[in-house]
Formats: C-alpha cells, sequence, structure tokens
C-alpha cells in the first residue's frame, strides 16, 4: 500500500490578522495544526524614530518618544528624559523623581492588564479582556487628570517632569489602589486560575534560563525562566532604591518553569508589586519644585550615554551620543519586544497554530516597539 | 394536523371532493412557513440581540440598546444591513459550492423544527423516529461548513472547515449515545412519547430518573455545545487563530445565514435536552380548555429552553477556548467511554426497575437542588468579597 502524500501547508499570518497585536507577520510552516516553523518577519511598523530624533533636537524629540512603545509611553519618555539628563549631567529634583516613578508605575499597570486581558483574549475568552481594559480606562483616567493625555503621554522633561500632581489626585491614586487589589483577586479567581486556562497555558513554550539569556530576553519575560534580573533593584535609578518591592520569579507552579504561565502570572504578581510601590510613593513623596531649571536650547557636552530602564517589556536601553550641537548626532534604544520576536522561530517548533497565538500574547510582543 | 385537515375537507372548506393529497401537501408546505418565519428565524435573530446584552451585561459594559426598546430591533437592523452589503465572491473559489454551503447549514436549522414539541399539539409532525431524525439532521451542518472552508479556496478557512468536521463527527457520538438511556427507559424515539412517559414535576424528570441518566445530560449538553461550536468548543470560527474561520470568505446575507444557523441551533440543542431529560412542555393540568393547556406548555417548553440557551451564553461569557487535541482527548477519553458507561448502567437499571425508582429519583433530585444551591452559595459569597458595586438596571 502505498503512502498518501501529504504536503506542508505555507501560512501566512499577517500583516492584517486579529491575533498579532499590531501589525506583525508570521510566514508559518505548518503539518495539518502542528507547526514545523514560524518564521517573524519584521519592520511593517518601522517609522525611523531614531533617525528622526537626529532633526527635531532634544527637547523636539520627547513627544516623538511616546510612539515608541504607546502602550507604556511613560518609560520611554523617562528613558529619553534620562540619557539627556545623564548626558549634560543634571540634577532632577526629588519630587520629580517620585512623580517618575508614580506616574510610570501606573503606566506598568495600564501595560500589564493590557498583556493579561489580550492573553484571554487570544485563548477565546472576550470577558477577562473587557474586565481588565475597564480597570486600565481608569488608570488613563488618572493619568489624563496627570498630563492630559491617555496614551502618548509626553509628561517628562528633560530634568523633570512637566506638570505637578493636581490637587486631590494622591487621595484618588489611593483610592484607585484600594479598588485594585481585590480586583487583581477576582480576576484570578475568574480567569488565572480558570482550570482551561491553565491547560492551555501551562507547559506551553518553555524558556529555560540558559534559552533566556542567550536570546537576549528581558523583563518579565526573562524572570519568568527564573533569571533574578531587574534594573529597578540590579542597577537602581531615580528612587526606586527608597521603596521596598520583591521581584516576582517563575517557578513552574503550573508546569515548567519559564511556560507561558509562567509569564502570565509574572505579569500579575509584578501588578502586586507595582500597586505597592505607588502605595510608598504616594505616600512618602516630598514636597519642592518638579522641574530643574534647563536652558530651552539645550547643547550637551560632546559625549555618549547610555541608560537602561525597567519598563512593562523590560530592561530598555536608550544610548545617545552628543556631538555639542542642539541635535543628537544619534540616538539608538534597544526594546524588549525585538528580543522576544527572536526566540519565536526557535520556539515555534512543533507547537500548535493555537499555541503560537498564546506564545505571542505571552511574550507580550508590542508591534511598535519592535520597529520603532 | 391530519385529523384537522380531513374535518376540514369534510365541512367543504376547499370546495367540492378536493384532491386530498394536494390539500396536504399546502398544508404541510403552510405549516413550515408558518414555523420558520414565525419561529425559527426571529428567534434566531432575536437571540443575537438576547445574547449581545447578556454578554455585555458579563462584561460590564451595556451592549446594543440604540435600535428599538432597549436595542431590540438591533436584529433587524444587522439583517438589512448584511442584505444590502455586496455579496462577494472571492474570484479563486469554487463558486458554486461557495453559494451551496450556507444553504446547506440553513437546511440543517430549519429542518429539525419539523419535530419539535412546543406543546402537546403544536408539533408539526410526530415520527415515531422524532429524535433520531433531529440528531441526523442537525449532523448535516458539517457538510455545509466543510464545503464552506474548502470553496473558499483560503487556508485560514480551511483549517476552520477540517476542525469543525473533526469536532461535530467526534461528539456526534458522546451526543448520539447520551440520547439513548432515555429511549432505553421509554421504549420510543418519538418526541412527544418521550415527553409524556414523563411528568411535570422535576423527580419525574429522566435527568433525575437514576445517576446514568444524570450524568448523560450534563454530556449531552457539554457535547451539543462543541457541535454547535459554542464557546469553549468555538475552534472552527476561533477569530485570535483563524481570522474567522470557514466563514472568514463569506459576506453578506451568506455570512448571515452561517450566524443565524449557530443561533437557531442553540434552540434546537436546548430543546432536544429538555425533550429528553427536562420533562419537555409537561404542566399540571390546571384547565380544561385544550387552548389553554397548549399556551401553557407551550410557555413552560420554551421557558426552559430559553434558560439552557441562557446558560450557553453564561458560558461563552466566562470560559477562554481549549486546543483542539484538548477537546478531541475530551471527546474520547472521557465522554465516549463515560457515555457507554451511561448506556448500559441504565440498561442495567431498567432491568432491575422497569417501571423506573421514585427513591433514586427524589435522592437525585436533591443531589441537585445541593448542587444549586452551592453554586448560588459561591456567587454571592464571590460577590461580597469582590466589593464591587452592583447595578440592577435592566434597561439600560
Amino acid at each position: 500500500m502505498s503512502t498518501l502524500r501529504t504536503e506542508e501547508m505555507t501560512l501566512n499570518m499577517g500583516p492584517q490578522h486579529p491575533s498579532t497585536h499590531g501589525v506583525l507577520r508570521f510566514v508559518i510552516k505548518a503539518d495539518g495544526e502542528v507547526m514545523r516553523e514560524a518564521i517573524p518577519d519584521v519592520g511593517y511598523l518601522h517609522r525611523s524614530i531614531e533617525k528622526i530624533a537626529e532633526k527635531v533636537g532634544y527637547h523636539g524629540f520627547m513627544p516623538y518618544t511616546d510612539r515608541v512603545d504607546y502602550v507604556c509611553a511613560m518609560f520611554t519618555n523617562q528613558g529619553w528624559a534620562m540619557a539627556c539628563e545623564k548626558l549634560a549631567g543634571i540634577e532632577v529634583p526629588r519630587r520629580a523623581e517620585y512623580c517618575r516613578v508614580i506616574a510610570t508605575e501606573f503606566n506598568r499597570l495600564a501595560s500589564h492588564l493590557l498583556t493579561v486581558g489580550l492573553m484571554g483574549m487570544d485563548i477565546g475568552a472576550m470577558t477577562p479582556f473587557l474586565h481588565a481594559l475597564r480597570e486600565r480606562e481608569m488608570i488613563n483616567d488618572l493619568i489624563e487628570e496627570l498630563c492630559g493625555a491617555r496614551l502618548t503621554f509626553n509628561y517628562m522633561r528633560i530634568g523633570g517632569v512637566g506638570w505637578d500632581l493636581p490637587p486631590g489626585w494622591r487621595e484618588k491614586a489611593m483610592a484607585y489602589l484600594d479598588h485594585l487589589d481585590p480586583i487583581l483577586d477576582e480576576f484570578n479567581s475568574l480567569f488565572s486560575y480558570n482550570k482551561i486556562c491553565i491547560e492551555r497555558l501551562a507547559n506551553v513554550a518553555p524558556i529555560t534560563a540558559e534559552d533566556a539569556i542567550n536570546y537576549n530576553l528581558v523583563g518579565p519575560n526573562l524572570r519568568a525562566s527564573g533569571v533574578n534580573w531587574d534594573v529597578r533593584k540590579d542597577m537602581p535609578y531615580s528612587v526606586y532604591p527608597d521603596f521596598e518591592f520583591e521581584i516576582p520569579l517563575g517557578s513552574g507552579e503550573w508546569g515548567t518553569t519559564g511556560d507561558a504561565m509562567d509569564r502570565y502570572m509574572m505579569r500579575i504578581r509584578e501588578m502586586v508589586q507595582s500597586s505597592r510601590i505607588l502605595r510608598q510613593a504616594l505616600t512618602r513623596m516630598p514636597e519642592g519644585p518638579v522641574l530643574a531649571r534647563v536652558v530651552r536650547n539645550f547643547k550637551p557636552a560632546a559625549g555618549e550615554c547610555q541608560i537602561r530602564v525597567e519598563s512593562a517589556r523590560g530592561d530598555q536601553g536608550w544610548y545617545v551620543v552628543s556631538d555639542g550641537t542642539s541635535y543628537p548626532w544619534r540616538v539608538r534604544v534597544r526594546t524588549g519586544s525585538f528580543a522576544a520576536m527572536g526566540i519565536i522561530q526557535k520556539l515555534s517548533r512543533g507547537l500548535m497554530i493555537a499555541d503560537l497565538v498564546v506564545l505571542i500574547a505571552s511574550l507580550d510582543v508590542i508591534a511598535p516597539e519592535i520597529d520603532r | 394536523m391530519q385529523t384537522w385537515l380531513d374535518n376540514l375537507i369534510a365541512r367543504g372548506a376547499f370546495g367540492h371532493n378536493p384532491p386530498r393529497e394536494l390539500v396536504y401537501a399546502i398544508g404541510i408546505a403552510v405549516a413550515c412557513a408558518i414555523v420558520l418565519f414565525a419561529v425559527a428565524v426571529p428567534f434566531a435573530s432575536v437571540v443575537t440581540w438576547v445574547e449581545r446584552r447578556v454578554w455585555a451585561r458579563i462584561q460590564s459594559r451595556i451592549g446594543p440598546n440604540r435600535v428599538g426598546p432597549n436595542g431590540f430591533l438591533q436584529w433587524l437592523a444587522d439583517g438589512i444591513k448584511h442584505v444590502c452589503k455586496e455579496d462577494v465572491i472571492p474570484a479563486e473559489a469554487d463558486a458554486r459550492l461557495f453559494k451551496l454551503a450556507p444553504y446547506l447549514v440553513v437546511l440543517a436549522f430549519i429542518l429539525p423544527w419539523a419535530v419539535m414539541p412546543f406543546s402537546s399539539a403544536l408539533i408539526l409532525a410526530d415520527l415515531n423516529i422524532g429524535i433520531l431524525y433531529m440528531t441526523a439532521i442537525t449532523a448535516l451542518t458539517v457538510v455545509g461548513v466543510l464545503m464552506a472552508g474548502w470553496a473558499s479556496n483560503n487556508k485560514w478557512s480551511l483549517i476552520g472547515g477540517i476542525r469543525s468536521a473533526a469536532q461535530i463527527i467526534s461528539y456526534e457520538i458522546p451526543a448520539g449515545l447520551s440520547v439513548f438511556p432515555v429511549v432505553l427507559i421509554t421504549g420510543t424515539l418519538s418526541m412527544q412519547g418521550i415527553i409524556r412517559a414523563q411528568g411535570w414535576l422535576p423527580n419525574q424528570w429522566f435527568i433525575f430518573a437514576n445517576p446514568f441518566c444524570f450524568a448523560a445530560a450534563v454530556i449531552l449538553f457539554v457535547s451539543s455545545l462543541a457541535e454547535n461550536n459554542r464557546t469553549p468548543f468555538d475552534l472552527p470560527e476561533a477569530e485570535s487563530e483563524l481570522v474567522a474561520g470557514f466563514a472568514t470568505e463569506y459576506s453578506s446575507m451568506r455570512y448571515l445565514f452561517f450566524f443565524m444557523a449557530e443561533w437557531g441551533n442553540m434552540f434546537i440543542a436546548a430543546a432536544i435536552i429538555v425533550t429528553l431529560f427536562l420533562g419537555g412542555w409537561q404542566f399540571p393540568r390546571v384547565s380544561g380548555s385544550a387552548v389553554v393547556m397548549n399556551a401553557l406548555e407551550f410557555v413552560t417548553f420554551n421557558l426552559k429552553v430559553l434558560f439552557l440557551v441562557f446558560v450557553s451564553m453564561w458560558i461563552r461569557g466566562t470560559l477562554p477556548r481549549v486546543r483542539i487535541d484538548q477537546m478531541m482527548s475530551l471527546c474520547w477519553k472521557y465522554f465516549v467511554p463515560i457515555s457507554f458507561i451511561d448506556l448500559i448502567g441504565t440498561a442495567v437499571w431498567v432491568a432491575i426497575w422497569p417501571d423506573g425508582n421514585p427513591i433514586a429519583a427524589w435522592m437525585m433530585l436533591a443531589l441537585g437542588v445541593a448542587v444549586a444551591g452551592l453554586f448560588v452559595w459561591r456567587v454571592v459569597y464571590f460577590t461580597k468579597r469582590s466589593r464591587m458595586e452592583l447595578y440592577f438596571h435592566p434597561t439600560i
């Protein structure tokens, strides 16, 4: 009896596909439902943001940094501001640093809420997504009061932040945190500990600690594999040494260490820690100015600097070279999503098509951050 | 219905000595049209509005509320919109199969209404093989879906179609096997016969007749979710994986046909469960008038069915989707063996107690009430713990 001839199927997932979180493309080689390989194709969202910096100058580039990663724009704001301050040797007022921590941690909450919600949507549950977005809307309302924008904030300035906290904002923020903690519990019992959710996420695409380091994963994806590295703790910046918080690590509670469930739970646990940091920052906030005196024609001395920020998608690196003029000579951003895209091809071998969606969602890949 | 037509002919309602077969044919056609346009299509359409509203509440949204009172006419607006849209047939598609597929799906959704036992008198045809007919016809969906997936000439559609075929054929087995315990007890396949063998009290329903029937009812419900592509088994149209599954290339009214059939099949699946296990239209005899009794029975039957439809919406709003291998292992490793055990167990049970065991029935009922009570207690507990404000505004 002759064997039935079968062919590999080449599927094109994206750039327009509902679960690719923006404009991403994967070329999938599949044998029925099982993938041989998924080859990521990046570059659909390249907007030359780094080149733009060379044309608009130091102050002018701040709004553009929002577009690097629009889901957590506060971190890119902060990265750029910190790089410029380091180049010019500017001392940032303490109250401004607290404002920055509060803004970025709220942004981290918002970003992680979106991630866990999208994870729900990608495995077919609409309700967790909308419940998570409901909470995210409240954060957006708070941030809107703070800086007037809900997505592309443009809140920070070189030498501080644009505006101080509005009157009464601190109480509102505290009230929101009191509201959030039970909501996270509810979210867990609704979705995270659901039998189907655990079945779908546990043991899917585990990343070993060695692989995570070799493929240069950062942030929650790295920590899910059990590697304890968080820029906030290990290379402290801003006022993070003032706060008590823990770095959650993946332990393989539901399956293998570093599987999709670990990466997913990492976001939930980081939200709890962010909430802890926010409570401390809001209570200990010092008085004082929020913006150092910075000349309008900002011209740092010739030189280069590199800074790292722990964004919601991990260790974000900013490398700036100045030639002493009012325009940076070269700017380079190193983002977490690009690193995460690199490992997809390796992990996708032998997964099912439905698991690829889980993999992308669990790595928290945001399309604009890949290409800048 | 035949006797009613015979009476009309005898009274000369169709003139002197009309051709009897012609009158029957016209009578059947008119009755079918009434069922189709007065019950099946409106139900399938209105339930879209109900589902969107229920779903919205679960997700703390408001849902459609613009067209008509509380958005009730949303389904009409959607229908008009879909009819007015351009009917795109992809150039590379197999046009004939592509056009034919939605009709097969709709056919599989319309034909079961012929044996739908709305009340003791309201049934188009009380076939002696009613339940067998019902399960056979609903399985016709798979042909249409597979055809749609293949003819679209789109790889995502094809995967959706194949998934759907695998899923429906697999779950036909536990679903079919779960029907037989009831057939063993009653000794009939007729829908009305099965309902007449039950009473209006819950302890006379077959779901509580013995533990095996209870398990069979649960398996039948879960399998019907799978057969109708409902969450958590909505893999054929998994929007996050396969764009829109087998319906990706469809537009306009053809697209609507698929979804009308899906929502209509929810009613049919629930009706099968209500008929087999939940006492059908049985209602205590409170009035001597046949019209009043039939009306009450009609309401009873529909309320039971709508409750099951609501549970299915509720599940859709709560659970994520399973993966295809998990779905298959659930079917073949658990459901098929358990339904065989149900079948054998019921056969033994019927051999020991041919007229049923009332004590077991009361105990099963008590167990069912205890489970429901536990569920309500859990809901209250979690509602209190979440410290969320509760809103009860049915008319926003």
